[in-house]
């Protein structure tokens, strides 16, 4: 049953551009092929390079000899570890030092932890000549014990993915080390009825009274669950041309972030960041793979150090998948208590991340915490090991951690609805976070807070557009097929603080608008910066960003990852906005007497309050050029960050230049939520099912761009139901080779998997904590993407069919013929 | 010769050629120390004489004849990027399961990763630098986009919307289902399907307007 066609939704009552659709600057380029990504880019005398990468998962190099290739023509450099910078300490921000981790990731190796990972790199006038070269390298690896599953190596006597242990172990005033855990054989006795064994933690948490919890429960469920590890398999792989010119290198590569990415290559190549210039225009899709660029970008770097002349590394996808990252799959177990009206008493979780050999991703931390916001239990505990394995590198994927929390958690809360008869809305309404709602454990006796939560109004509004009585009203079956709907709640962190914005009312009248945000597709680059207008009342029109090279001015930008740009960016482009208007009031009041308050600004004027004198931008921005000091940006405001502080010096002389730093009050953290309702029909003679309708309601505050809104709600949903549909890594146990290596093999949704009409919303209810309302959007719909598909299988099937996603077809019909799940419920990659 | 060869041969003699360069390709990649794919000979943008074994042909590209020397194992995606500095063309998996490379060859779409250049001789490439007016008229499906802010990161947008334009050829007036197949052949990994469905939907409704005016 389609659910009715929503009204075209209006957003933005009270604002002339916020809330309005308008062609983005980036779009015409795009649609005609003159967008240029990394890997389009030529530059004269370019040389090409290729990659070695390990066979084994786990070796050593006992023997190299590379005269044979060095001697081939056409070979210019060969880059391996050696010509590798030492891991630097890095300074942040805030003046504080990180000692360099000298156990984490490089760009080469000569001990690879995973197979694929990148050995050496040869440079040479053609790829063709490059890999023949690659062909010619003597080399001899020794091979070493592997591990690919978490539970293998936290046996008593299982294998170590590392010399040095399995985990990494944090101490205080030191860099993290890689160290041992083993959990004792009795710690397993569970895995022999399929329940997660839950030895020693690395990390827990808890409030509340458990044993309370539990107690008072009219229903305990008590629930093993696997997640996949699935690769971000970005469009555009993570190619990189780079060259030198006075000393300096230019890096082209997709990055998600403009600004921010400097800090990671700075570190990695050991030089000061204004030594740096990296261009990244258009970046073929990150979902948080490329936050920060990648470390294998400093390879063409280094080649072109090496040969002197430019490198260019095109990455192929069997390459990418290798270095590319991937979410960390979980081994899970929660325990629920649930009282009679479905309230949640008390959550007891495990989580047991897989990480591969390197940095420790962030997952099994963040699982705990948007659970305990999510369905807001009165007593919880949280226990969990990220555990170090020879399967490639994992990282941040767009929810990471709180997407595997809330697919543990979904299956659980429609158990319970159908264990205690409660509606599936209900239950979900019920244990819904509203208002300063209190997420994760207490510190100094005090939970933290959130900024706002409407997820309860978005459960209203979703259950009437998708017409949910009356589809859980109607029969289920109809010949072989079976219809199941099913309802998740998602949410996740959605905004910083602190960064500054900046731009340029020019002497022409045009605003020169500075954009640190990276473009990777999600538009906020230049959504955010309509505040901008909007404040000044100028004709967007009349604005041009600026984005996508560091050496052109741009202002201390967050990180575009983490579903924190519209929210921080916002925030930074009011207050230079704030700025702005303020500096013309003062230009006006200087030129023609009175006081700043006394005058206007719209309509590309600034003008006297009730009638009188005016200045029109173009003469207001060279009267900033005749006064000087803050006006034109001689004067930078104290408070900036020094690197806008050195942009703005870059800028100043060339009109009325705003800048400043958001200073906002801000109470709580900002998380975004969304209500996702999907229905899915089951074919039981084949096992096959398709998802025949979706919508997710979002809670996102207020909305800025509703196109590019509709993209990420719907988009993100699609990412995290292929999750539930079909994409998994498998392994080859015996030799710890990969085998799901392309998109074919572990293939992303395509546009036949989902519905034709697809549905979302959005409440636009202003958050109250930030000037302009709105919140990130990237994260938060990733979980009740997977959630709602996982929910509406288990509505079509029942309760004994899955306890693991991804659910596919052979999963089906081998458990409904034997009446229980029939998948092995633990090992890792099956 | 290739002059009197039927279209249908022409094309089962290119689909042939392909699937032996392609199973030369995973032969030499795989999991081992090296990846033999994403090869090509630099030769001519390096500005050095033709390699051994190119040939000087003529390609009917955009409405424009170029000439380019080209390797008897190249792909006509490395042709566009390579030689001829056509790169709306992306490469997304260089083995025809993303589509990102889809060209218009004979009006009919094709994943260019997928084409031996030699193939393409005599007949007529269209990638999307040469879908809009010479004037800087959008074509009716770009403007589709512009229209709808269809698409994310737009690194599959080339394909997707040359994929369009051969489908809307044969079916001009498609349902949201029937264009979904028709796009079948793209993967986009922002997964942005149902703005980029309503993008194509509205690149069709102003297509039809274009063909009755």
């Amino acid at each position: 049953m389609p659910s009715p066609k929503s009204e075209m939704q209006k957003f933005g009552a009270k604002y002339k551009l916020i809330g309005k659709d308008y062609p983005t600057p980036d779009l015409y380029a795009k649609v005609t092929g003159k967008s240029k990504y990394a890997e389009d880019f030529r530059v004269d005398g370019m040389l090409f390079c290729k990659l070695l990468l390990s066979p084994v998962p786990h070796g050593r190099v006992k023997h190299l000899d590379l005269s044979k290739a060095l001697a081939m023509p056409g070979v210019k450099a060969i880059l391996t570890q050696d010509d590798l910078p030492a891991p630097a300490d890095s300074v942040t921000d805030l003046g504080v030092t990180i000692k360099a981790n000298t156990q984490g990731e490089k760009a080469l190796t000569m001990e690879p932890l995973y197979q694929g990972e990148p050995i050496l790199a040869v440079a040479a006038v053609d790829e063709w000549t490059a890999a023949e070269a690659i062909e010619k390298i003597d080399i001899e690896f020794e091979h070493l014990p592997f591990a690919l599953d978490p539970l293998e190596t936290l046996r008593p006597r299982g294998p170590n993915p590392r010399v040095e242990g399995n985990v990494w172990v944090e101490e205080e005033n030191s860099p993290p080390r890689v160290g041992v855990l083993k959990w004792k054989e009795e710690d397993f006795a569970p895995a022999k009825y399929g329940q997660l064994p839950m030895g020693k933690p690395q990390e827990e948490w808890s409030y509340g009274d458990l044993d309370a919890g539990f107690k008072n429960a009219a229903l305990v469920l008590d629930e093993t669950f696997v997640t996949p590890d699935t690769s971000h398999q970005t469009l555009e792989p993570r190619t990189a041309l780079a060259y030198w010119q006075n000393g300096k290198v230019f890096l082209h590569m997709g990055t998600q972030s403009t600004v921010q990415t400097l800090a990671g290559l700075g570190r990695w190549l050991n030089m000061d960041r204004s030594q740096i210039v990296l261009i990244s225009e258009y970046t073929g899709g990150g979902f948080g793979s490329k936050a920060t660029g990648y470390i294998f970008a400093i390879i063409p770097a280094l080649l072109a150090k090496k040969a002197n002349a430019p490198v260019m590394m095109r990455i192929s996808r069997e390459e990418e998948h290798f270095i590319g990252r991937a979410r960390p799959g979980f081994q899970g177990r929660i325990k629920a208590g649930f009282a009679k009206d479905g309230r949640i008493t008390a959550v007891d979780m495990y989580a047991i991340g897989n990480n591969g050999p390197y940095d420790e991703a962030g997952d099994v931390g963040a699982s705990g915490e948007i659970v305990s916001l999510l369905y807001q239990p009165p007593a919880m505990r949280w226990r969990g090991v990220t555990v170090l394995t020879n399967t490639p590198p994992r990282g941040p994927q767009s929810a990471p951690g709180g997407m595997q929390g809330i697919v543990m958690m979904e299956p659980i809360l429609a158990k319970a609805a159908r264990q205690l008869s409660l509606d599936h809305v209900a239950i979900h309404r019920i244990n819904s976070p509203e208002g300063k709602a209190e997420w994760g454990p207490a510190s100094n006796g005090k939970r933290a807070h959130a900024t706002s939560a409407f997820l309860k109004e978005a459960f209203d509004r979703g259950a009437e557009q998708f017409r949910w009585k009356e589809r859980v009203a109607q029969p289920k079956r109809s010949g072989s097929k079976v219809r199941g709907v099913g309802v998740s709640s998602s949410c996740f962190f959605a905004g910083s603080v602190g960064y500054d914005g900046l731009f340029v009312i020019r002497p022409d009248g045009r605003i020169a608008i500075q954009s640190g945000i990276g473009n990777l597709g999600t538009e906020s680059l230049s959504d955010v910066h309509r505040v901008v207008a909007e404040v000044l009342g100028v004709p967007w029109e009349k604005c041009d960003v600026i984005w996508g090279n560091t050496s052109k001015n741009l202002p201390w930008t967050c990180v575009s990852g983490g579903s924190q740009t519209t929210h921080a960016m916002t925030r930074a482009a009011h207050a230079a906005a704030m700025d702005g208007k303020q500096k013309l009031q003062e230009i006006a009041a200087k030129t023609f007497g009175g006081t700043p308050e006394q005058y206007e600004v719209g309509n590309e004027k600034v003008f006297r309050k009730g009638g009188g004198r005016s200045l029109t931008l173009a003469q207001a921005a060279q009267r900033a050029i005749q006064l000087g000091g803050k006006y034109d940006g001689h004067e930078p405001p104290p408070d900036v960050n020094k690197y806008t502080k050195t942009s703005i010096a870059a800028l100043a002389g060339q009109g009325l230049v705003a800048a400043a730093k958001d200073k906002y009050p801000h109470d709580g953290q900002s998380f975004s939520y969304v209500a996702s309702f999907a229905e899915v029909e089951v074919d039981l003679e084949t096992g096959k099912y398709f998802l025949t309708d979706y919508l997710a309601v979002a809670d996102v505050g207020t909305v800025i761009h509703p196109k590019a809104l509709s993209g990420q709600v719907l988009g993100r949903s699609i990412l995290g139901m292929g999750h539930a549909m079909g994409q998994k890594w498998v392994f080859d146990p015996q030799y710890g080779h990969t085998i799901s290596r392309r998109f074919y093999h572990t293939k992303p949704p395509t546009i036949l998997d989902v519905p034709t009409g697809m549905q979302w919303a959005a409440l636009d209810i202003p958050d109250p904590e930030t000037p302009v309302g709105a919140r990130g959007i990237g994260e938060p719909p990733v979980g009740g993407g997977c959630g709602a598909v996982l929910n509406a299988l288990s509505d079509a099937l029942g309760d004994e069919v899955f306890r693991r996603a991804p659910v596919n077809l052979d999963t089906i019909l081998t458990s409904l013929e034997a009446g229980r799940p029939m998948q092995e419920p633990l090992t890792a990659f099956i | 010769m290739k002059e009197e060869i039927p279209p249908s041969e022409r094309e089962a003699t290119s689909l042939r050629l392909s699937r032996r360069n392609f199973i030369k390709g995973v032969i030499g990649g795989g999991v081992a120390a090296s990846s033999a794919h994403y090869l090509f000979r630099a030769s001519s943008l390096l500005g050095e004489s033709s390699a051994p074994g190119d040939r000087l042909l003529t390609l009917n590209v955009n409405g424009q004849l170029r000439r380019a020397d080209v390797m008897k194992q190249e792909t006509l995606a490395w042709t566009l990027r390579y030689k001829l500095g056509l790169t709306g063309t992306k490469l997304g998996c260089d083995r025809a399961e993303c589509g990102a490379c889809t060209v218009l060859i004979d009006d009919v779409p094709h994943y260019s990763c997928s084409v031996l250049t030699h193939t393409v001789r005599n007949k007529k490439v269209v990638t999307i630098e040469g879908l809009a007016n010479p004037d800087g008229t959008l074509h009716p499906v770009q403007q589709g986009v512009i229209d709808e802010q269809g698409f994310q990161c737009a690194f599959c947008m080339s394909g997707f919307i040359l994929s369009a334009v051969g489908y809307l050829k044969t079916h001009p007036n498609p349902t949201r289902a029937e264009l979904a197949h028709g796009l079948s052949g793209n993967l986009c990994r922002c997964q942005d399907y149902d703005k980029i469905l309503t993008a194509m939907m509205r690149g069709a409704e102003n297509l039809r307007k274009v063909s009755r005016a």
